[in-house]
Formats: C-alpha cells, sequence, structure tokens
C-alpha cells in the first residue's frame, strides 16, 4: 500500500469540504449581491449590526 | 409622471451664476436662489432640505464620502410626496413582515442611488430616523432593506425622510417573483461552483494519467486514478451535468432538437464508455474531459443568465415609478391611501399632473385629462361632470374628483393588462439559432457514426470499430458551440445595456439580425410616443403678425399642450403685456378670453370660438377646414367675437425620424404604423417619416393592434418574415406581447416595459437602428464562433475516422477549441466598442 492510496482520497474529502462552504454561502444568499459590498468595506464606521439577522 | 427619473437636470439650473455652486449637489446656484450673506448655497428647496437632513444628524462626513468615491456629485431629488398611504394597515400588510423582537421589515426600491455614497447615507438611516434599526442598500439594483420599531416611528416618517434625501421610495411589487429568481440564480451558482471543483480535481487526477501515459505508471496507481476519475465524472454527470439531459428530453418529448441533444447523447456515450473501460481496466477514460466540458458550458450558461437578470432588473427599476397612492374622500376629509384600498363607489381627487389610479366618474371639476398612454391619441380630451375616465391616464389641467367604478383587474387598464399575458402565452415559440444548428449537427454526426462502424466494422472487426466509433462521438460533442452562443449573447447584451438598451431575451437579437434586404421583416411602430414626441408644435399662422404677442401672453399661464405650443413659438412675453391682461378665463380644454388693450381676445378650439358666439368668416371656415383635412390640430384667434387668425398645430416629431427610419427600410425593415390616434395625423406622419400612407393605420383600439400583429405572425415560420413592434402606451402592450420581438422605448407605460423583450432608454427610433446594428454584429460573431467550433468537430471527427484520436489530443484539441471561442467572444467587446463610438459620433 503505498501512501498515495490515504493522500489521494484525503485530498478529494477537503476539495469536498470547500465545495460544502462554498453551497453553503450560495443558499445563505452571500453572493445575491457582490456589488454593495465591496464599496460598504471602505467606509471607516460599518452601520451598526441589527440584533435580527435574516435568514431566507 | 412615468418619467421622474431625470427630474433634477432641467431648466431652472440653466442660468446659474458661474462660480457659485450648489453645496449639496455642486450644480450652479440660480441668481434668484443666491444668498450672499449664507453660510451655504443651494440650487433648489430640495437640496436645501437634504442638506439639512444631512447636517442636522451630523453626517457631515457624507459629502468627504462622496468625493472620495465618485469625481462629479449627482444627488437626485425626492418627489416631496407625504406617504402617509403607507401607514394605512393594508399596506402595511401588503408590503411589509414582522420580524423577531415585534420589529417590521420592507423593501424599497429607491430612485435616485446612484453611487457608494448612497450605500454610506442610506445606511446612516439610523442614525437619522430615530425607530429605525437596520438599513441596507444593494447598489446594484437600488434595494434597501428598513428595519424599523414601529412602536417608535411610523413608515411614513421613515419614506419622507429618505424621500427628503433624494431617494424617494416604492415598495417593491415583485417581490414573489424575486426570490425565485434570487433561488434559480443560486442554484445555477452552485451547479457552476461544484462542476468546477469535480473538473479541477478530475484534470489533475488526469495529470496523473497523462504522465504515466510517457513514463510508465504502477497498475495500481493508474487503477486508483481511473476510479477515482470515474467518481468525480459520475457526480459531475449526475449532479450539475443533469440539466443538460434534462433539457434534452424535454426537447425530444416535445419533438424539437435542440442543441442540449448532441451535447447530452455525447456525454451519455463518454460516460458509459469510460465505465467498460475502466471496469474491464483497457483503454481511454473520458472522464476528465467529460466533466471539464459540463463546467464550461455551465460557465457559458450562467453568464448569459446573469446578464439577462441584469437587465430585467434595469427595467423593474423604471417599474416602480407610478404612484401607487391615491387621496380618497372618507367623510369629510381626504386620506392618502395606497390603490388596494380603494373601492368601488369611493370617491377619490385627482390633482393636476397625477394619474388616475381607478376607472370612474367625475362628479365635480372640469379638466383635461391625457390618455395617450391608453389610447394613442395625442391630443388631450375635456372632461366634465358625468364623464368618465380610465385608471393610468393622467390629469392635466384642475383637480378632479372621481367616484370609482372599476379597480384593478376590472379597469380597462387592467383588461388590457390580461391581453398581454394572452399575447405573451400565444407567441410563437422561437426556434434559437443553436437549435437550429443543433438539428443538421445530430443528423449529421449520427450519419457519420453510421458509416464509421461499418466501414472499420467490416475492415478491421468490430472492437476496433466500437472504440473508434465511441471516440467520434465524443469529440463531435458541440462544446465550443454550446459555450460560444451564451458567451455571444452574455457580451451582447452586456454591451447593449450599456448603451442603453435593455434586452431581456436575448433572442431578441437573433430575430432581429435575420432581417435583410432579402428576408424583409415586418416593423410596427406606434405613432405617439416613439414617431412623435406627444408634444404639438405650431405649423402655420394665418393672420395678421401683430395679434401674435397677444395671443402668447394670453396662453402663458395655461398648461394645455396647444398653449404650450403657442407660448413656445410666439414668445417670449413681455411682463408689460400681461400686466395689461384683464378678466383672463380659461377653460379647460377648450380655450382661454381675457381683455387686451387691442379689445377682447379669445384664443381656443373653433368649437369653443362658436359657442362663445364668435362670428368666423367663410375664408376662415375654409382655411379651419383645410387645415383638418391634412391632419392638423386647429385652434382660432378671434378679436372682439371676430375670428382674426386661424392657427395650424401638429405633433412634433422625434429627432432624425426620417432618417432613421430610411435606414431601417435599407436594412429589409418593412415599417407599418398602428396608432390609436385619429386617420389624418397618422397619414401625416407617415408622409413626414416616409412610410407609405397605405401602411399607415389610425383610429386602432389595442385590440385592433393585437389582431393585427397576430396577422402578421400567423403566417408558418419561413413563409414570413420576423415581425417587431416597437411601442410605448398601454395601449400597445398586448401587440408588444404577441410579436416576435416587442420593443419598448422609454417614457413607456409599466405593462408595456414588463411585455417587451428589449427596453430602450431614449424614446423614439433612433436607438432602435442602433439595437438593429448590434443584433447583426452579435450575429456575425455567433456565426464566426460556430463556424471555428464546427471547423474544430470537423478535424476531430477526422482524426477520430483515421484512429488517430488518442485521450491526450483531445485533452489538446478540447481547450484550443473553447479558448479559441472565447477569444472570438472577447475581440467582439472591442470591435463593438469602437464601432459604436464611431456611429455615435454625430449625435
Amino acid at each position: 500500500m503505498s501512501v498515495v492510496f490515504i493522500m489521494a482520497p484525503i485530498a478529494l474529502v477537503l476539495a469536498a469540504v470547500a465545495v460544502v462552504g462554498f453551497v453553503w454561502a450560495a443558499r445563505d444568499g452571500q453572493f445575491d449581491d457582490v456589488e454593495t459590498p465591496k464599496h460598504r468595506i471602505l467606509f471607516d464606521d460599518p452601520p451598526p449590526k441589527a440584533d435580527v439577522t435574516d435568514k431566507r | 409622471m412615468t418619467s421622474a427619473t431625470s427630474a433634477q437636470e432641467p431648466v431652472e439650473h440653466a442660468q446659474g451664476i458661474p462660480n457659485v455652486s450648489c453645496d449639496h449637489c455642486g450644480l450652479p446656484v440660480p441668481i434668484a436662489l443666491f444668498e450672499a450673506d449664507a453660510a451655504h448655497q443651494f440650487c433648489c428647496g430640495g437640496c436645501a432640505v437634504a442638506y439639512e437632513v444631512i447636517h442636522g444628524a451630523g453626517l457631515d462626513e457624507y459629502y468627504a464620502v462622496r468625493q472620495r468615491v465618485v469625481s462629479s456629485a449627482q444627488p437626485s431629488q425626492g418627489i416631496g410626496s407625504t406617504y402617509l398611504a403607507y401607514d394605512s394597515s393594508v399596506f402595511l400588510d401588503r408590503h411589509t413582515h414582522t420580524t423577531e423582537g415585534g420589529l417590521r421589515a420592507a423593501e424599497f426600491r429607491l430612485g435616485g442611488v446612484h453611487c457608494a455614497a448612497c450605500v454610506w447615507l442610506v445606511e446612516k438611516l439610523p442614525k437619522i430616523v430615530p425607530g429605525v434599526v437596520e438599513s441596507r442598500l444593494s447598489l446594484g439594483s437600488a434595494r434597501a432593506r428598513v428595519v424599523w420599531d414601529p412602536e417608535r416611528v411610523s413608515l411614513s416618517c421613515v419614506a419622507r425622510q429618505l424621500d427628503r434625501l433624494g431617494y424617494s421610495p416604492q415598495p417593491i411589487r415583485d417581490s414573489a417573483n424575486r426570490q425565485v429568481h434570487d433561488a434559480d440564480n443560486r442554484r445555477r451558482l452552485v451547479r457552476v461552483a461544484v462542476a468546477g471543483a469535480l473538473a479541477g480535481n478530475n484534470m489533475l487526477i488526469a495529470l496523473a494519467l497523462y504522465a504515466g501515459v510517457f513514463d510508465g505508471i504502477e497498475t495500481q496507481f493508474a487503477t486508483l486514478f481511473r476510479w477515482l476519475s470515474l467518481g468525480l465524472g459520475w457526480i459531475s454527470l449526475l449532479w450539475p451535468g443533469a440539466t443538460f439531459f434534462r433539457s434534452a428530453i424535454t426537447g425530444l418529448r416535445a419533438g424539437v432538437p435542440n442543441l442540449d441533444q448532441p451535447i447530452a447523447g455525447a456525454l451519455a456515450v463518454g460516460a458509459v464508455a469510460g465505465t467498460a473501460n475502466v471496469l474491464l481496466a483497457r483503454g481511454d477514460i473520458y472522464f476528465d474531459s467529460l466533466s471539464v466540458l459540463v463546467f464550461l458550458l455551465l460557465v457559458g450558461r450562467y453568464l448569459q443568465a446573469m446578464q439577462q437578470r441584469w437587465a430585467h432588473e434595469a427595467v423593474g427599476l423604471m417599474l416602480s415609478m407610478t404612484p401607487d397612492t391615491c387621496r380618497v374622500v372618507r367623510g369629510a376629509e381626504l386620506v392618502e391611501e395606497p390603490i388596494e384600498a380603494l373601492a368601488c363607489d369611493d370617491v377619490f381627487e385627482v390633482r393636476p399632473g397625477e394619474l388616475f389610479p381607478a376607472d370612474g366618474v367625475v362628479i365635480s371639476g372640469r379638466s383635461a385629462i391625457d390618455q395617450s398612454i391608453l389610447t394613442g391619441e395625442s391630443t388631450p380630451h375635456t372632461v366634465d361632470r358625468g364623464d368618465t375616465v380610465c385608471a393610468a391616464a393622467q390629469n392635466l389641467a384642475a383637480t378632479l374628483r372621481v367616484k370609482t367604478s372599476a379597480v384593478g383587474a376590472e379597469t380597462r387598464v387592467g383588461k388590457l393588462t390580461q391581453l398581454v399575458e394572452d399575447g405573451l402565452s400565444t407567441k410563437p415559440a422561437i426556434v434559437r439559432f443553436a437549435d437550429r444548428v443543433a438539428g443538421w449537427f445530430i443528423v449529421i454526426v449520427s450519419a457519420l457514426a453510421a458509416l464509421n462502424l461499418t466501414w472499420w466494422g467490416t475492415t478491421t472487426g468490430l472492437a476496433g470499430a466500437v472504440d473508434s466509433t465511441v471516440a467520434l462521438l465524443i469529440v463531435a460533442c458541440p462544446c465550443a458551440l454550446g459555450l460560444a452562443t451564451p458567451l455571444t449573447m452574455a457580451v451582447a447584451i452586456g454591451k447593449g445595456s450599456q448603451r442603453g438598451m435593455l434586452i431581456k431575451s436575448a433572442t431578441a437579437l437573433e430575430q432581429l439580425a435575420r432581417i435583410s434586404p432579402k428576408n424583409p421583416g415586418h416593423l410596427l411602430l406606434d405613432k405617439t410616443g416613439t414617431l412623435t414626441r406627444a408634444v404639438l408644435r405650431m405649423e402655420q399662422w394665418h393672420g395678421p403678425i401683430e395679434l401674435q404677442s397677444w395671443v402668447a401672453a394670453i396662453e402663458s399661464e395655461s398648461n394645455h399642450p396647444v398653449a404650450k405650443a403657442l407660448v413656445a413659438r410666439l414668445g417670449p412675453v413681455s411682463a408689460e403685456q400681461t400686466d395689461s391682461l384683464f378678466d383672463r378665463t380659461e377653460v379647460h380644454g377648450s380655450g382661454v378670453r381675457a381683455r387686451t388693450p387691442l379689445g377682447l381676445m379669445l384664443v381656443g378650439s373653433p368649437r369653443f370660438a362658436r359657442e362663445s358666439g364668435v362670428f368666423i368668416a367663410a375664408d376662415k371656415v375654409t382655411l379651419i377646414d383645410h387645415g383638418r383635412a391634412q391632419g392638423y390640430l386647429v385652434a382660432v384667434v378671434a378679436l372682439d367675437n371676430h375670428v382674426h387668425a386661424v392657427i395650424w398645430l401638429s405633433d412634433t416629431l422625434q429627432a432624425n425620424c426620417r432618417r432613421d427610419i430610411a435606414r431601417l427600410i435599407e436594412g429589409g425593415w418593412c415599417p407599418t404604423i398602428l396608432s390609436g390616434d385619429a386617420s389624418q395625423p397618422v397619414q401625416m406622419v407617415a408622409q413626414a417619416v416616409g412610410i407609405e400612407p397605405t401602411q399607415a393605420h389610425g383610429e386602432l383600439s389595442p385590440e385592433e393592434k393585437l389582431a393585427h400583429v397576430r396577422r402578421c405572425v400567423s403566417v408558418p415560420e419561413g413563409e414570413r418574415g420576423v415581425v417587431a413592434m416597437v411601442g410605448d402606451g398601454v395601449n400597445d402592450a398586448a401587440a408588444l406581447a404577441a410579436a416576435d420581438v416587442g420593443i419598448a422605448v422609454q417614457g413607456g407605460a409599466e405593462v408595456s416595459l414588463a411585455a417587451a423583450d428589449v427596453y430602450l432608454n431614449e424614446p423614439g427610433i433612433g436607438k432602435l437602428v442602433e439595437l438593429v446594428e448590434l443584433a447583426e454584429e452579435t450575429m456575425r460573431v455567433a456565426r464566426r464562433n460556430l463556424g471555428l467550433s464546427l471547423g474544430y468537430n470537423l478535424v476531430a471527427v477526422t482524426l477520430a475516422i483515421a484512429g488517430l484520436i488518442t485521450p491526450l489530443v483531445a485533452a489538446i484539441l478540447m481547450p484550443i477549441s473553447s479558448a479559441t471561442v472565447l477569444a472570438s467572444a472577447a475581440t467582439f467587446s472591442t470591435t463593438k466598442r469602437s464601432a459604436s463610438s464611431l456611429q455615435r459620433e454625430p449625435s
């Protein structure tokens, strides 16, 4: 048994984790608006975060 | 007004003091508003209010932020409404919802959002309005989500503050639709991402296998990598790739060829052959190529979908420009309510300049109304007590009280909207360019595969024959073609929107490009708003010249289009003249009377003159009849009960109309006018722009327009040209929906924007020429890409037949073909830009 038999599946599992993360982010709506956040980050004090979050 | 978008450009800034600019918006300050001792200068009241709000909340930093993000400040102005209707329970139920902690949330589309500083300011709303908890603005779609505490602040107060800042809020009407879009978009993005990850990993595995081909590889590793590749490949086909199979099957069931069929076919053959080879531990596996293919195709489609969605959004911004509240008489007082709360027999009030919210009967007041958006009639209608008015018409002259007779879907506009839906549902299915090619593609590839199988089968035996046929089927996959068309379309839609043409469906471009002198198409044009500006112009004056300045003086206070036309032509009016007028009375929609130093003067319609007991001499009667016969609108000027002058007026044509029509005719279009206006003005316009008089139809109802379009469309495909309809009014909407390509022009009604495939942000047909050019350019590039990808397929198929296709050759050919097509689509964007700059120069 070569180490390849362990490393290749591990590599794929790591890739799968990244994919799962992306899918979560997309379903969470983080890619719905890709225009505004890039401007928002430049404002010195961010708008006060409300205690309610909107889950859709 | 429907087109309140550019309210701030205007005239009032024209004569500013050169060196003093407004502290809020940076435009020159008009002399009249300049205050020498004030600390701040403003160009108008709106800017002063906005500055006060911003300064009062301690947010002066806004100006610094703005300076940082934009070079030229251009704040917009609110519409100054009270937004009281936003507090009614009907409105709150419909457009807002409760969130955790007893707070309420609503989404608005804000007018006038244009840069990052707007985001900064709108998101500072909690500092400006106590009680607002959160405010988030999405810059691309100008949608703001506001969360507020209903105990501490009312929605109308929030809306008023937004308005004072210069962002007029509109509730979002299509939120359900929008959520579907969002969900679709997320699914599409997930598919692209998953396909990308699988393709990338599969390529890494393939790299190991290719290396093994040259340097040797132990069997155990080869087997491992082949199985891993098989696993990733199947996931790619079954999850993101399933969309091709679904579409192919739908096409098969409907008996329509589409491009997904050869793609799905190649994917299926490749997967089966690859699986067999992995199981038998021999030959080539194709999974690396297959998963890359799925990824690239999905990327192309994703880009096209994004561009179309963007165009939809931009059109959606126009949609919410119509008011959705009205003033209803409840008991003794006037209450502002949302339109949904209005019921039959309610009495509502409409002020000059406003739109009627529902159909009804006038119970008090006398005014002129503009129904052109509904009927296409260019001249205003006089309404009096007992007359009926229609929703969406505009009140021009005086405040009216109207008793509601129909609301919502029951109104004339509502019924027309229903017609639009009918028109959309009966729209003929368009065979898309790529799909038409796909039909031939399937036939040719199948024939070649059969030939290949028999040839090699008879010469070298069945096993080899199957191998080479499978290779042929896979390399013949029209991957580059499947990638090329969506990419080209995405670039074209993007180019279009930069130049003010919002293209909601890419097929519109394909359709428009099919027109050539050899293959003529029907161009159906609305008159009012499309060819003409619905603004009158004085054409001829028959009478003594010295009366002219007095006519202008008398008419200078009137809002009527005829009065405006006369003042524009006969003015400017001196103050002495207006001061020497006495007893000025205006009968709305009919005319004006006043006592002048010359005598009692009357300006108005001939009927009004007759009713007022004015004598019209025979020669003047002839002039009146002549003018009318030629399609002019006629007004008379009387002095002391005798008509002294006759004025002919006509609708003004859009700039360059004649030239543009000539170019379109040259390009193979057969223009026809379909108008709701009277026949004579229609004939006159036809003559003026160079359209055959027999091709100009007036007095058409919306239903007749629709019928006309249906007649043109009902001829079977192949025997007729493409039918394009251009219009702006509600009365055009059904026809726009039914035509092959519906094009709405600026100033259009909501429903016609929704029905059209393309929206041009300029009134008139100048942009239409540009649109047709863009369509032709697009299809030229699409055809070039088609040639490239078919050329690739030809080479690959030849190699496959010769038995020379190894996985390595396939792996090299495929990216090359895709890269060529990508490069080709990219050059499109640059050539287009230079072409457009050349083209725009004259204007």
